[in-house]
């Protein structure tokens, strides 16, 4: 019993990252019928944008202690990080310590930008372009934002810690009357979980409480309709490309403390966030969520080492051989509507 | 006993039946149209004659075998070739290109391997495609993109497609629609003249009233799923039942 | 002058292929060894054998793609197992590539039919994420539970207790063809510039040929013209009476093959196998190559893949030195800004050239090089045509 609690919450930040990554992926593609091989570019913008956050706090100037001297006998050179000098020693170490939730602030103006020039400048010519274009230039796309990442970060993964107060990890376990140390689970990742649930419900809410939500529903279940209303649905589709784009960046934001950010993020992530929204069903909201999940929650499972002893490598496989298996039986995915994309 | 015998046909979509207990003979070497409102269910019944749809109930026989639960290909191999609504050609190839890959379909059946044999080296099966194109008109545009044929050649190709095959039974789905008057003349003219050539059996599914009285033999009127009578032309012309039913469409 | 069953225009077609295959190695050296340009020169052994072997690679992935449309995201794996299939042989019998070439060919055959089997019940973007999934799950396996078979991270490679039962006293150590060792060559001078005639490339150079005449036969059977049916309108194709099933798993089966072979000529020229063979990106540069040449005609894939492995090397290879010398002329603010930016696209960043290439490519010239080609082509008739004033409109193009 233990096991499986602790295998369904290793289950759930993953699956959450999934999740939000698959999101933007199905809603791109049941507003603009664009296949998004960049997405996980986004994904990946977002985790550098708290990378950038960390170094424009940490820069520094050198300053000569008086006080002090090193071994040599040298008046002491120290490293004073110009926020420390100008906020005060305090607000300037909390600012550094909690520097990856802050990037999220940053993220958001820096996601929305990103995404309404990649759709304004790119996507948008490619609309009315087959799927294997879209996927083929979009593919080049995220080719060059993940070598430009590699040029100015360079190949190796930096890691980027959460704040002093989530560092470590929670007995779970005593919560729930097991014996101690048996589930343990680090607070960031509860922070994420936290995260990721608080933004797919504001996702999910303002797409169905908002006018702008229903117009943009109306158009996923049927654009020219939709158009004929003479409701301009592409300015609002715009905009929903930018939303995706924020909430993946957003999803990457958070989480650099559980991965640390190098420049092939996006891709190792976008193949698995495709297969997740296809098993959910193409243009399937709720379907993309519960994909993430279930996807997230089966790898974690699959890597226990009970299982992995009854079937070798099946960790490495899973979530493939799931995805082979639903487009087999049934290709419109677990939750999508018959016939999108069956040609 | 006629080439195309359907009985007791009926297909649910949910919570709509499309059919309901459809009989229909279709006569040999006659021209069998099938009218109706919009929505009466006939695109429905011609797509469980070509394996597109498997009805619930009932049984499609051609030639006295079933043709229920076999694939669109399989059912093109037992000799029923299908004209669609908008014409259905290969566009990226050439008119020719189109009309030998019916040749072949014909000689070689539903799959042949024959990766290093060359196309050109095919006398039989260009002789052929160049008959039929002159058959309809077309041998003129052989070498042409078929993208860039009009749409009434377009509708031509496809009917010589269909042709080079030699089928027993040709399914025509509205052939005409959208088309202007001088076209629908046109089209009207060439199966006429198919007709006088050689032996085949036709069903049509027609709107135009003008079309389906200058070629059926006999024609059963469908209407919400079931033919309400079928008869030849002139009796059909002024049957209160028919009339009811187009009325009932326009109020 | 027609032959070998081909029409004249593609005789004449597949000489001018055969004399500038055989002839790459001088073609890619122009400039002296030890002159400025010497950096423009690409006779590498290495690098042309790369140029022969990706050009099968490409030239089956043609046949799939370029014809049927079916766009695989997988084909990295035949790739792979063509690789692993030849060490295996040499570990197993000896160093001649023979018998592991015939297995690769055959096991990459086997693979590509379960693959295939099961991908092509889907189509579109759902085909592609199938085989996407497969090769995936091929590279994570060779990476894991595999290891047995692949030596994981390490890669596949011979070892001194290696059975080699064919190895005689007198064999090569290295692999080789009936004796010829693939890494030796022979030089040649030539009024003061030096040319290699390398044993691996001309082997590979002449496997390249014989695929590249098998494709060209493809393309002009009743087989190729129904796969390009099949690409156009399959719903006609069914209604023809025609199963499109076969066809496509038949294409697939072939185009796989293909890769294997590829994938056993790389393990030829350095007998080494590694997992990352099988990557998706690997998967993702074979089918750049095939748009950036032009899908479904002849000469695309090839011209592709030979542009790409060139400026592949030349890009990786300018360096710093390099830029400042070509800019020296010029001021010293431009010269430095040229450098900066020029700094993007070369060395280590050749990826970034790539990507933004493959975008340029999709978005301006969905045809690829060889429809480029053409317009320009068409373009000059036309002015030519034009200047005659007699000759003007003659027929619509093709």
């Amino acid at each position: 019993m233990d096991a499986i609690i602790l295998q369904i919450l290793n289950g759930l930040d993953k699956g959450s990252a999934y999740a939000l990554i698959a999101l933007g992926l199905t809603l791109i593609f049941g507003t603009l019928g664009v296949v998004n091989f960049a997405h996980g570019a986004l994904f990946m913008i977002g985790a550098f944008v708290a990378v950038t956050l960390q170094r424009v706090f940490s820069l520094s100037y050198d300053q000569v202690d008086p006080t002090k001297t090193d071994f040599l006998g040298n008046p002491l050179v120290v490293q004073i990080p110009y926020i420390e000098s100008w906020f005060g020693p305090e607000v300037g170490h909390w600012l550094m310590d909690w520097s990856v939730p802050l990037a999220i602030i940053a993220a958001i103006p820096v996601m929305l930008i990103v995404g309404f020039v990649m759709e304004r400048g790119l996507i948008k010519h490619f609309y009315k372009r087959p799927h294997a274009d879209q996927i083929l230039v979009t593919f080049g796309l995220a080719i060059v934002l993940q070598e430009l990442v590699k040029y100015f970060f360079g190949a190796n993964p930096i890691q980027t810690g959460a704040p002093d107060a989530f560092a470590g990890s929670m007995d779970f376990g005593v919560l729930l009357g097991f014996d101690p140390n048996v589930i343990i689970y680090p607070y960031w990742r509860l922070v994420y979980f936290g995260f990721a649930a608080l933004v797919l419900g504001g996702v999910f809410a303002f797409l169905q409480f908002t006018t702008f939500g229903m117009v943009v529903r109306a158009g996923m279940a049927d654009r020219e309709t939709v158009g004929l209303l003479g409701i301009n649905i592409d300015r609002r589709f715009t905009l929903m490309f930018g939303l995706a784009a924020a909430v993946a960046g957003m999803a990457g934001v958070m989480y650099t403390p559980i991965l640390a950010p190098n420049y092939h993020m996006g891709m190792d992530f976008l193949v698995l966030s495709f297969v997740v929204v296809v098993v959910g069903g193409m243009g399937s909201l709720p379907g993309a969520v519960a994909a993430g999940f279930l996807l997230g929650i089966l790898q974690s499972f699959a890597s226990m080492n009970e299982i992995k002893s009854l079937i070798p490598g099946i960790d490495q496989v899973i979530i493939y051989l799931v995805a082979i298996l639903i487009l087999l039986t049934r290709p419109r995915g677990l939750l999508g509507r018959a016939g999108v994309m069956e040609d | 006993m006629g080439i195309l015998e359907v009985k007791n046909v009926g297909k649910r979509f949910g919570g709509l039946q499309a059919l309901s207990d459809v009989n229909l003979s279709v006569q040999e070497n006659s021209v069998h149209a099938i009218i109706g409102p919009n929505g009466a269910g006939k695109s429905t019944l011609l797509n469980c004659f070509v394996g597109k749809l498997i009805p619930d109930t009932g049984s499609v026989m051609f030639n006295g075998q079933s043709v229920l639960g076999l694939k669109p290909h399989q059912i093109n191999q037992m000799g029923i070739s299908r004209v669609f609504q908008t014409p259905e050609i290969f566009s990226d190839l050439d008119v020719m290109e189109n009309v030998m890959i019916s040749c072949f379909a014909r000689r070689d059946g539903s799959f042949r391997m024959h990766p290093f044999e060359t196309v050109a080296h095919e006398t039989d099966i260009v002789e052929q495609a160049e008959k039929m194109l002159t058959e309809v008109n077309m041998i003129d545009k052989r070498h042409m993109h078929a993208s860039s044929l009009s749409r009434g050649d377009k509708r031509r190709l496809e009917m010589a497609m269909c042709l080079a095959q030699e089928p027993k039974l040709l399914l025509l789905d509205e052939p005409t629609a959208g088309m202007a008057r001088a076209d629908t003349n046109n089209t009207i003219d060439l199966l006429k003249e198919i007709r006088e050539k050689r032996d085949i059996t036709m069903a049509i599914i027609e709107h135009d009233m003008h079309v389906v009285f200058s070629l059926a033999d006999r024609i059963t009127v469908l209407a919400q799923g079931t033919p309400l009578v079928e008869d030849t032309p002139e009796n059909i012309k002024g049957h209160p039942k028919v009339k009811e039913a187009y009325l009932g469409e326009a109020a | 002058m027609k032959m070998l069953g081909l029409s004249r225009k593609d005789t004449t077609f597949l000489l001018i292929v055969i004399a500038l295959t055989l002839f790459t190695p001088i073609l890619l050296q122009p400039f002296p060894e030890g002159s400025g340009l010497a950096t423009f020169n690409a006779g590498y052994p290495d690098l042309m054998q790369r140029f022969a072997i990706f050009g099968i690679f490409a030239i089956g992935f043609n046949i799939l793609f370029g014809l049927t449309g079916y766009l695989s995201f997988g084909h990295a794996a035949f790739l792979g197992v063509g690789s692993y299939s030849v060490v295996w042989m040499y570990k197993l019998l000896g160093y001649s590539v023979v018998p592991g070439i015939l297995l690769a060919v055959v096991v990459s055959a086997v693979f590509a039919l379960v693959i295939g089997f099961i991908s092509l019940r889907r189509s579109g973007i759902y085909f592609s994420i199938l085989t996407l999934a497969f090769a995936q799950m091929s590279y994570n396996l060779a990476y894991s539970v595999l290891t047995p078979l692949t030596n994981g991270e390490t890669g596949l490679q011979v070892y001194t207790n290696d059975p080699q039962v064919l190895m005689g006293e007198n064999s090569p150590t290295s692999p080789h063809f009936f004796g010829i060792v693939m890494n030796e060559s022979s030089k040649l001078n030539v009024g003061g510039w030096e040319f290699t005639f390398n044993n691996g490339y001309y082997f590979t150079a002449i496997v390249a040929i014989l695929v590249f005449y098998l494709s060209m036969r493809i393309f002009r059977s009743p087989f190729g013209l129904m796969l390009r049916a099949i690409k156009t309108n399959q719903t006609r194709l069914n209604y023809t009476g025609l199963n499109s099933r076969p066809y496509t798993l038949a294409a697939f089966v072939i185009s796989g093959m293909y890769a294997g072979l590829a994938g056993a000529l790389m393990a030829s020229m350095d007998p080494l196998a590694g997992a990352e063979r099988m990557q998706w990106t690997a998967s993702g540069e074979v089918v750049l190559m095939t748009i950036l040449g032009g899908a479904g005609t002849l000469m695309g894939p090839i011209l592709g893949a030979g542009f790409i492995k060139y400026f592949e090397n030349i890009f990786s290879k300018i360096n710093d030195n390099m830029l400042h010398q070509w800019f020296a002329w010029m001021p010293d603010g431009i010269e430095n800004f040229l450098i900066g930016v020029s700094h993007f696209f070369v060395g280590k960043s050749w990826h970034l050239t790539l990507g933004l290439l493959f975008m340029l490519v999709v978005i301006f010239l969905p045809g690829g090089l060889v429809e480029g080609g053409q317009r320009i082509a068409r373009r000059f008739r036309s002015r030519k045509s034009k200047d005659d004033g007699s000759e003007a409109q003659t027929q619509p193009a093709e």
